[in-house]
């Protein structure tokens, strides 16, 4: 056994864009274990519900992280509408899809950039983020919002996005698919990047399993999970498959990612094509009362949501599993026997949000 | 869509209906905690995206058996529980002794001393 050193890292650090603690345990440079800890940005926005009625709890689900605002509320408002019973109309579905997808391609940007910025690939960076520019302006252009939107609503969405603004979205779609294309090729091809990612954080099907990972995590171990596949929003009426990998490291997770931004592209097409004419609202009246458990897919994976309703305007409980904190038992695996050098590049495979994790 | 189940059951059946859904190849998918007059835990677990949802009713006192030897990823849900509500969870492994989350009050969500 070599000498036992432990490492503090985090919660500032370089490569971290949220503060997360890790105490890595290592045998001169090979991680043995790590312990985490967290709560440095714990905002209690649970424990808020006390104080806001169901319908401002609205704004206070898309706070809780600033990339998956969307689907936040989104879930959020799913969760009020099973107990309520309402059926939101077809075009806020189809609405709410094409803000989702966005979301997903918005997010798996940024990551891309981060991972670049990580192994010190500062253009590959830059031209992941000049990209997620052109998600933001469409943000910009259909909610008035770059990173908070609230056009999410109970029954439906609050905005509806004009026939020309559709076809516009179509044109921005074809050039981001090109230059997209462009910078994939980089990430799957280039030495340095293989270097960095082929064979780094190796994580077997079953052990993802064992470990309950999540979304792309899992994705890229082999396991075919996407709660997209259970039809809501408008998925149901749209034709995807979710995208895996078998080598379960960190290059097949950047694979899977990748795969997904083409496919989200692709997703947003199909919802323009289909986009049905009508409402985008329906009244809601009175209070929830029930409990409901939501689940919906995310970015970074499975996102859970349990709503208690007692009949009044104010909640008994909102909870919110989000996928980092499902995935973080699969990162602490990833991490024994790595290298001290590779740890940046692990934490950043899981997608971490730390944001979403302590809410 | 897919379907969920809700059932009650008692602390004592916790560890036995683990086993039997773990073993129809189910996944846990959370572990959450409500409290109000008493405190409600939810332990849901998926299998082909239907959801199945066990209910315990305890209180603080009552000592609750960790359900590490089954999922052993449940130790995250499990720390939090403990450290955010007070519930009395045994032989979580590992245990980080309400140090998980740096918050300055003791068990916020649960009943404040």
């Amino acid at each position: 056994m070599g000498n036992r050193t432990i490492v503090p890292f985090g919660p500032q650090h370089p490569v971290l864009p949220e503060p997360i603690h890790l105490d890595l345990v290592l045998e001169d440079e090979t991680v043995v274990e790590a312990v985490p800890r967290i709560g440095y940005v714990h905002r209690g926005l649970e424990k808020l519900v006390e104080k806001r009625d169901f319908q401002q709890y609205t704004y206070v689900a898309e706070r809780i992280c600033g990339i998956c605002s969307f689907m936040h509320g989104m879930g959020y408002c799913m969760s009020i509408e099973s107990i309520m019973g309402a059926e939101i109309p077809d075009r806020a579905k189809f609405l709410r899809t094409i803000w989702a997808e966005f979301s997903r391609l918005h997010s798996h940007l940024m990551w891309l950039g981060l991972l670049a910025d990580a192994f010190g690939f500062e253009s590959l960076f830059m031209q992941s983020w000049k990209l997620r520019e052109e998600v933001l302006d469409v943000f910009e252009e259909t909610t008035g919002g770059r990173v908070i939107f609230s056009v999410c609503d109970i029954g439906g969405v609050r905005k509806d996005i004009k026939k020309e603004t559709l076809e516009k979205i179509l044109g921005v779609l074809d050039r981001m698919e090109k230059e997209l294309t462009e910078i994939a090729g980089v990430f799957l091809n280039d030495s340095t990047v293989k270097l960095r990612t082929r064979g780094v954080g190796k994580l077997s099907k079953e052990a993802a399993f064992e470990l309950g990972a999540l979304g792309p995590m899992a994705r890229a171990s082999g396991i075919e999970m996407d709660m997209r596949t259970q039809g809501y929003a408008a998925y149901s009426q749209l034709d995807f498959k979710p995208i895996i990998d078998l080598e379960g490291d960190s290059y097949a997770r950047t694979k899977v990612r990748l795969g997904e931004m083409f496919q989200a592209m692709d997703l947003i097409r199909q919802c323009i094509g289909k986009m049905p004419e009508g409402d985008i609202k329906v009244k809601i009246t009175g209070s929830p009362k029930g409990e409901y458990f939501t689940r919906l897919e995310q970015p970074r994976g499975e996102v859970l949501y349990y709503v208690k309703a007692n009949g009044t305007k104010f909640l008994d409980r909102v909870r919110v599993r989000t996928p980092t904190f499902a995935n973080v038992p699969a990162l602490l695996e990833t991490l024994k026997n790595c290298s001290l050098a590779d740890v940046p590049i692990l934490i950043l495979t899981i997608d971490p949000c730390i944001s979403c994790t302590e809410r | 869509m897919a379907s969920e189940i809700l059932r009650e059951i008692s602390a004592s059946d916790l560890l036995a209906e683990t086993l039997k859904l773990k073993h129809a190849g189910y996944r846990m998918v959370a572990i959450s905690c409500t409290y109000k007059e008493v405190m409600e835990l939810t332990y849901s677990f998926d299998l082909n995206y239907d959801l199945v949802n066990l209910r315990i009713l305890t209180d603080t006192k009552t000592e609750l058996p960790s359900i590490g030897i089954i999922y052993a990823y449940s130790f995250l849900y499990e720390n939090e529980i403990k450290e955010l509500f007070g519930v009395n969870i045994t032989g979580i492994s590992p245990d980080y002794n309400d140090s998980l989350y740096k918050i300055p009050v003791k068990t916020p969500f649960g009943i404040q001393e």
